[in-house]
């Protein structure tokens, strides 16, 4: 029990990486400065990167001799746990960047304390995703106060982002009670203690971007149940064309 | 000074292999020929993104996506290194993309064929780099310093992207025929463009002759087209694809492979923009120049506020 609670909190993680990474590499090629270029393949290569240690301990906790490949591809839509947030379109590059900033902001305070997680591949994934996700929302903070301080179209989109995106916040925070078995036994941290964290950083970029917190709270959330929004199927689409249409082959 | 004495010191450098270095004086034909083919190579950087770009969502699997991910991240920093080196000449990086996005600077025809399928990633690898490697190596010794430096990097990348292009082929041939089928689908379509990456025949090259005596280019287009036939026919043997040339055959007199007569009818239309992908390409370049207008000015004008906020 205690092992399927843990396989489905460490493939929420794998979802969230693997389709935030799916979702950047749609950038190539195409953002506004080369060196976005650059930056945006960056981090979808380092979060493809811990999807794939990941799925790899995922698959090691579920016992059923799949490797990370079979997790990643090979699931049906509703077998996907990854949050509403990751999965939404690019947009603009505002859309992207604060998309990435929500999302960052959350990881790194997740990282930090999981870390000390006693079960040692989790805090070993932990310990060197962590460096990566400190440069991504360094990355992310450092755009968003510059579109919110820049122009006033800049400001404008930004900030349409952040009302957009918001209602897909909350769900970061989700948690049920297979959290609450693995936090009883001290693995991982409460997700309470992280939306602080979380609440802090985003108001402290935000201020100085000088963007506003969104009133209106109402949540969208569904995804860590399996629920999705309707662009997942076209996510999974090209994900999974490879796989689905040729089974079984080694590439 | 007199521009004559500028000008023999000038080429007794290029005699003596020493680097010429963006302060030194050069002729102006010598900077604007720079410029031209590096901006070229640049272009060819950014715009070759495209057709791999589009197979990132589609990787087959995680690894594979990864190393695709890494190996267009790299060609992005090939463009920045490059359009660095312009820049060390007087050139403006913004204005260098213009001159690409109207047609009047090019960048290599071979990225205005699509990728179709995923054995195309495999194939672009070993091929479309493997021939760019046989340029770029002449290139680290080309007599631009900042130019023969930036191509010492590049060709230690482009070798890495020349090996997972082979590697992931060599998967497809072993594996199931389907597999076999999409490799040599993909060296039947690929061939010929990665012969023309070589440029126009000697004979019909316009800027050879001075680029060979000022060293920038090292060895003719046709020297270098040679030598890449001649490695690539045993690595397809090895792989068990045939290479879609009836006359290809080793000639024992001239010690190099014989191969037919490119078309040129092809190349040349291709260069003039129709080929199967020129106006997506060039499409897709100005749309992200334009929907990224926006981002530069922000990123501008922030930079403005906090430089006056200093000053304050």
């Amino acid at each position: 029990m205690q092992d399927q609670a843990l396989f489905e909190y460490v493939l929420r993680l794998a979802d969230d990486s693997l389709i935030l990474g799916q979702r950047l590499g749609e950038w190539c090629g195409h953002g506004p400065i080369l060196e976005e270029d650059i930056a945006l393949t960056n981090i979808s290569l380092d979060l493809i990167g811990q999807a794939i240690s990941l799925y790899d301990l995922a698959a090691e906790l579920e016992g059923a001799g799949k490797n990370h490949d079979q997790l990643a591809y090979l699931r049906f839509e509703n077998e996907y746990k990854n949050v509403l947030l990751v999965e939404q379109p690019n947009g603009d590059f505002a859309m992207t960047i604060l998309r990435q900033f929500f999302f960052d902001a959350f990881r790194l305070p997740l990282y930090e304390a999981l870390m000390q997680s006693p079960v040692s591949q989790l805090a070993a994934i932990a310990a060197k995703s962590v460096k990566e996700t400190r440069y991504h929302l360094k990355h992310t903070s450092e755009w968003v106060i510059r579109m919110g301080d820049g122009t006033d179209e800049s400001h404008e989109r930004a900030q349409a982002a952040i009302d957009h995106l918001w209602r897909y916040t909350s769900e970061l925070f989700y948690e049920d009670n297979k959290d609450e078995q693995l936090q009883a036994l001290e693995q991982v941290p409460s997700l309470k203690g992280i939306q602080a964290n979380w609440m802090e950083t985003v108001k402290t970029v935000l201020y100085e971007a000088t963007l506003a917190i969104p009133t209106n709270n109402w949540k969208f959330e569904g995804g860590r149940e399996g629920r999705h929004s309707e662009h997942m199927g076209y996510i999974l689409a090209d994900l999974q064309y490879m796989q689905r249409a040729y089974p079984n082959m080694e590439w | 000074m007199t521009q004559a004495e500028q000008e023999r010191r000038f080429l007794d450098k290029i005699d003596r292999e020493i680097k010429i270095e963006p302060n030194d004086w050069m002729p102006d034909e010598y900077r604007q020929t720079l410029i031209r083919q590096i901006s070229q190579h640049a272009h060819s950087e950014i715009v070759g993104m495209l057709p791999e770009g589009n197979w990132i969502t589609r990787a087959p699997n995680l690894r594979r996506k990864a190393v695709l991910l890494a190996k267009v991240q790299d060609e992005a920093g090939h463009g920045l290194y490059l359009y660095s080196a312009t820049e060390t000449l007087g050139a403006d990086r913004e204005q260098l993309m213009d001159d690409m996005h109207t047609g009047k600077a090019k960048y290599s025809s071979i990225f205005n064929y699509p990728a179709l399928t995923w054995a195309d990633i495999g194939t672009i690898g070993w091929l479309v780099d493997g021939a760019a490697i046989m340029n770029q190596v002449a290139l680290c010794r080309t007599s631009y310093g900042p130019y023969a430096r930036a191509m010492v990097k590049i060709c230690k990348e482009e070798s890495f992207h020349q090996r997972q292009g082979y590697e992931s082929l060599m998967k497809l041939c072993n594996g199931a025929p389907q597999q076999k089928a999409m490799a040599q689908d993909a060296m039947n379509r690929f061939w010929w463009p990665s012969l023309m990456m070589f440029g126009p025949s000697d004979a019909e090259s316009t800027h050879s002759d001075q680029s060979i005596k000022w060293k920038i280019k090292r060895f003719t287009n046709d020297e270098l087209r040679q030598s890449f036939v001649d490695a690539t026919v045993s690595q397809a043997q090895i792989l068990g694809l045939t290479i879609p040339d009836p006359n290809l055959k080793w000639n024992e007199d001239r010690g190099h492979y014989d191969f037919s007569e490119i078309n040129w009818e092809e190349f040349w239309q291709v260069v003039k923009g129709n080929g199967p992908c020129n106006k997506e390409r060039i499409a897709a370049r100005l749309k992200a120049k334009e929907e990224g207008l926006w981002v530069r000015e922000a990123a501008n004008a922030f930079a403005k506020k906090r430089a006056m906020k200093k000053s304050a």
